[in-house]
């Protein structure tokens, strides 16, 4: 293989499955060809930031020798990237933070496990934000994953490396993780599709904990149709996790392979509010240029109102950053992770949360203490919380008058590597159109809408009410289908030369 | 909601004492740098104040469910050297520090 | 000046579970360090708590043991502070929704019963152990996650006679209700305590101090006795109490001044994302109520009216549910419930106040002890040979008719056997003989005495003074 120049054709995950079930490749070719992906672009790239080579050969093999011996499974021997805050056992979980560069997880988080059953492959530990915090994975201790489309610019955040893996043919799917649209960004970004399933669908037990009544894992992929067959894997009631629903998991792949052809009697409301805010022209073209085909496809198009999305940003914030002053708690030094050695428990635990930390986590930190200190609870957080409810709310009334809201990503398409990242600010700012769905629980997914004049790939947002991903992922699917299909991304910098869309 | 803390030397030491009660080691340039970053950070989060909330309900949880709980049954645990094996310093089975004056 | 005293407890009490609060890892005391731990307890990255069912009724069946309310909406919230022995830092409690409000507990003081208020009653999560050495400390998780139920009390008791009454009578409901082993060397049931004294009439509460370190009830009972004159003598002098936590030092028997926080406490409580909330209905509490083991007051009162026994041994004896239960046990099997009682309250009793074990450890049943007791009611063996049965029964267990019978105790009832023995005696010892004859009455006792000795105890002595009577008696002092 090539390292230079743009990257060859890769398996989708759908048709990964098929051809290792038809013995048109085995899992042993299908790692090796990926390995060898990976040597080659992850040094551009930083989409991973481990590679399990042996031992993901040594699974691959053993998953080989499994499906000659009849083993019906079909996930047997494909090769699944992990975002690295997602507990693999015996494999590093660093979370993009120097505080848990040696730690290495004695367990599997419950998705893990999941996949293991099914018999995927773990190849790598995917580069993120730290701890999740961050719309750019700039903030990941070991430095920032970039955009396959442009290697300048940021890959988005937190789940950069999944995003950028899955669309460099570095991973075949991948998971993420979402709090305020770390999954959808990103892909939005990259140009994959990325799904934040409801809050509760998916078991969080092994996800370490940015903010815990927020977070969600989900796929990161090329199409719906993989977003749904990883989506049915996840899924379900884990006995682990108490905020887990006890739900029946429908079929997500039937829902995908059995979408009508049209978007007839569907309804899709466009929020008034997400086409107000600052949106870059061509975001609000290829938003738009979308909406028109689905009407041509028969989709009912209405506007409608989320009246607090302005408010959300600030409630979001408020919220995530008290949650995790409390989770990130637990990073002193005495039981795992880095220890700056002191003579006084109190010193070690300033000095090592002082060190191991980095500049995003303890601003973060330091402002979710701060909203939930002595007199500011009231202010700040329970303020927060009600506002919470009255974004619930809006969408509980939206969904009332449409089937899926429609909306951008984000504002713009992937900036440029350090242009916000001293402006945290600005960079929350970016959420403003991701951060509802995961205040409201409800679900939400990201696929390519086209590219933006600079061959910068735009993202499309859909959102369906709580626990509908079949209704979801039908729809999306039909939508995709009507988008012009990607090039593949150049995997240099535009800047420099690289051949531009 | 605070209208003092818009003062950057009160917000300054709010800085220390939140540092302190995180554990985070701060220098006088960390405090600098957080306290104008959470002072812009408070300044648009203020703007929650425009809402009237006063009998909303907050939401602490993303789902409406309850009395998720399991049975009293035991569970293998973590074999006692992978419970140790992150530890950065471990003695005799116990995860050591330094001496706590209680 | 007169002082008024304000006591108030807070009491965390471990509830009776297999498990954690969190976890599956078990609850039992005394494992090597770090050996019942789990990525849940150990506060791994990633790991979620899910909530004991078991450790909530046990709560709420505390609740409804003393009188509280309970929320029929409760949930939990994390209380933020960092400690080496607090896995993630934060500890799993309930805040303004604990499980159970109010109630109380009615005790016995001198003065007549009083009825001491609770406050509240939630249930959180126990911390690790730290332990000291000379350069460093070391944790053990073990204990990490173990439920606790915390009752904390209004200031209600005004003295340390009154605390201390209040925690036996306490530790009586919470073992009668089966909620907790209350086992103090295990640490079962920890206090900690605020007291106040203010000049007899003041309306307001005077400055408190905490106490903590206090690891018995007699510790309690001591702390309290020193810091209340330490705060009366403060305050005598016109001088002031410092509102602060105080740690009780057993060796030398004084409280002192804890090295002061850095800062002031700021839990930052806020509600658990990880846990949601706990809804009873009416219907479970009824259900629940109905489950209540009957509570010592009412057990006592029971005891008196069922088998007839004094109030005194009604008390002893429901101290402890277990000592109670096989009381009944053996009653119920042996119709002589007042020879029962005897029984257990010296012999049985004092054994176990010897070995400090619960009665439940015994070989003894209370089968065995009622056909003991019968026996000697049926004269098959006397007083000083049962009691010797009854001391094997509590080291080895066994049937008392096997142990009387290997060991041959069966008294001799027969009076063809007995006689030759009372001759011998006679034979032997004129002199006594020749006394009772002449009206010294006492003389009989050394003559019994005689033939037990010879007979090596196993006379049944009333038929032993009978025949000796009755051959005294019948005869003219010849030969
Ligand atoms: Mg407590
Ligand atoms: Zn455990």
């Amino acid at each position: 293989m090539s390292c230079s120049g743009p990257v060859s054709e890769l398996p989708s995950l759908s048709a990964a499955l098929d051809a290792l079930r038809r013995n048109e490749v085995s899992s042993e070719e299908l790692v090796s060809e990926l390995l060898r992906t990976i040597e080659c672009w992850n040094p551009t790239l930083n989409a991973y930031v481990y590679v399990n080579s042996e031992e993901a050969l040594a699974c691959a093999r053993e998953a080989d020798a499994r499906r000659r011996a009849g083993d019906p499974a079909p996930w047997v021997g494909v090769p699944i990237g992990i975002k690295d805050n997602i507990c693999v056992r015996g494999q590093p979980c660093t979370c993009g933070s120097k505080i848990l560069k040696s730690y290495r997880s004695p367990y599997d988080a419950t998705v893990s496990r999941r996949l293991r059953e099914a018999g995927a492959v773990f190849v790598g530990r995917l580069n993120l934000d730290e701890f999740a915090m961050g719309s750019s994975t700039e903030t990941s201790a070991w430095g920032p994953a970039r955009n396959p489309w442009d290697v300048d610019r940021v890959a988005g955040g937190s789940s950069g490396g999944s995003a950028a893996a899955v669309a460099a043919g570095m991973a075949v799917a991948a998971l993420g993780s979402d709090t305020g649209g770390s999954i959808r960004q990103p892909a939005a970004f990259c140009g994959c599709v990325g799904l934040k399933p409801s809050y509760g669908r998916v078991s969080r037990y092994g996800l370490v904990a940015y903010a815990s009544s927020l977070d969600q894992i989900g796929p990161l992929t090329r199409t719906v149709r993989d977003a749904a067959l990883l989506l049915s894997v996840l899924a379900g009631r884990d006995p682990m996790d108490s905020t887990s629903l006890d739900v029946p998991v429908p079929d997500y792949i039937a829902a995908v392979d059995q979408a009508p052809d049209d978007l007839r009697g569907r309804c899709i409301g466009l929020p008034r509010e997400y086409f107000a805010e600052g949106i870059e022209p061509d975001v609000a073209q290829a938003v738009k240029a979308a909406v028109a085909d689905m009407a041509r496809l028969g989709a009912d198009v209405v506007e409608v109102s989320l009246p607090h999305t302005h408010y959300a940003v600030a409630a979001y914030y408020l919220i995530a950053t008290a949650e995790a002053s409390a989770n990130l708690a637990r990073f002193d030094g005495v039981r795992y992770g880095l220890r700056v050695p002191s003579e006084d428990v109190l010193e070690q635990y300033e000095r090592t949360r002082a060190e191991g930390f980095g500049q995003e986590v303890k601003r973060r930190i330091i402002l979710g203490t701060y909203a939930l200190s002595a007199g500011y609870y009231d202010a700040y957080y329970l303020r927060a919380q009600k506002v919470r409810t009255l974004i619930r709310r809006d969408f509980e009334r939206a969904f009332q008058q449409c089937d899926l809201l429609l909306t951008p990503v984000a504002p713009t398409t992937a900036f440029r590597i350090g242009e916000r990242i001293s402006d945290p600010l600005t960079m929350y700012l970016g959420d403003i159109f991701t951060v509802p769905a995961n205040l409201a629980g409800i679900c939400a997914i990201s696929i390519p809408a086209g590219l933006d004049s600079r061959g910068l790939p735009v993202g499309l947002q859909l959102m369906a009410p709580a626990l509908e991903e079949a209704r979801l992922l039908q729809v999306a699917h039909v939508v995709e289908q009507t988008r012009p299909r990607l090039p593949r991304p150049p995997l240099a910098s535009r800047a420099s030369g690289g051949s531009p869309a | 909601m605070n209208e003092h803390t818009t003062c950057s030397e009160d917000l300054a030491a709010e800085v220390r004492r939140v540092a302190k009660l995180a554990r985070i080691y701060v220098s006088e340039d960390d405090v600098a740098q957080w306290t104008r970053d959470l002072g812009r950070i408070l300044e648009y989060v203020r703007q929650l104040n425009e809402l009237d909330v006063d009998s909303v309900e907050p939401t602490a949880h993303a789902i409406p469910v309850a009395n998720v709980m399991r049975d009293d049954e035991p569970r293998p645990g973590l074999p006692h050297t992978e419970a140790l094996s992150n530890a950065p310093a471990a003695r005799d089975g116990l995860f050591i520090v330094p001496k706590i004056i209680e | 000046m007169k002082f008024a005293v304000s006591i108030g407890l807070e009491i965390h009490v471990q509830l009776r579970t297999r498990t954690k609060i969190f976890c599956g890892c078990p609850t039992t005391f005394g494992a090597p360090p770090n050996t019942q731990v789990c990525p849940v307890c150990l506060g791994l990255p990633g790991a979620l708590p899910v909530l004991n069912r078991e450790a909530v009724r046990l709560t709420v069946m505390a609740g409804l043991a003393l009188g509280c309310r309970i929320n029929l909406r409760s949930k939990f919230d994390r209380k933020n502070y960092f400690y080496p022995d607090m896995p993630k830092n934060y500890q799993i409690s309930q805040y303004d929704l604990p499980l159970c409000v109010g109630g109380g507990l009615e005790i016995e003081t001198p003065a007549g019963r009083r009825f001491i208020r609770l406050r509240r009653i939630h249930l959180e999560e126990d911390v690790g152990k730290n332990l000291h050495f000379a350069q460093s400390s070391g944790v053990d998780f073990n204990r990490a996650g173990v439920p606790l139920m915390e009752i904390v009390t209004e200031p209600d008791l005004t003295s340390a006679d009154e605390a201390h009454t209040f925690l036996l009578a306490l530790k009586e409901v919470l073992l009668h209700g089966g909620i907790s082993d209350c086992n103090l060397e295990e640490g079962n049931l920890r206090c900690d305590v605020n007291i106040s004294v203010r000049p007899e009439g003041a309306d307001e509460l005077g400055v408190k101090t905490e106490l903590k370190n206090l690891n018995s009830f007699r510790a309690v009972h001591r702390a309290l006795d020193y810091e209340i004159r330490r705060q009366i003598d403060l305050l005598s002098c016109g001088r002031t109490v410092v509102q602060e936590t105080r740690r009780w030092n057993d060796e030398l028997g004084i409280t002192e001044s804890m090295r002061t926080k850095e800062e002031a406490h700021d839990y930052r409580y806020f509600p658990e994302p990880d846990l949601v909330p706990v809804e009873l209905t009416e219907e479970q509490l009824t259900e629940w109520r109905a489950q209540l083991p009957e509570l010592p007051a009412a057990r006592r009162a029971r005891l008196v009216r069922e088998y007839g026994l004094p109030e005194y041994d009604a008390k002893v004896l429901t101290a402890d549910p277990d000592v109670a239960d096989f009381f009944e046990a053996a009653a119920r099997r042996s119709q002589q419930p007042k020879i029962v009682s005897n029984w257990i309250m010296t012999e049985v009793l004092r054994v176990l106040g010897e070995r400090g074990s619960s009665i439940r450890d015994l070989p003894l049943t209370p089968d065995a002890l009622a056909e003991l007791i019968e026996m000697v009611q049926r004269g098959v063996i006397n007083m000083p040979a049962a009691k010797s049965v009854l001391a094997e029964l509590m080291e080895h267990g066994g049937r008392p008719a096997e142990i009387i019978e290997r060991r041959g105790l069966v008294q001799i009832s027969d009076r063809g056997a007995l006689e030759p023995v009372v001759e011998e005696v006679l034979r032997d010892h004129p002199g006594p003989a020749a006394d009772y004859r002449n009206g010294k009455a006492a003389a009989l006792q050394f003559l019994i005495g005689q033939v037990m000795k010879r007979t090596r105890g196993k006379a049944n002595p009333k038929l032993v003074a009978e025949v000796l009577r009755a051959r005294l008696e019948s005869q003219s002092p010849s030969s």
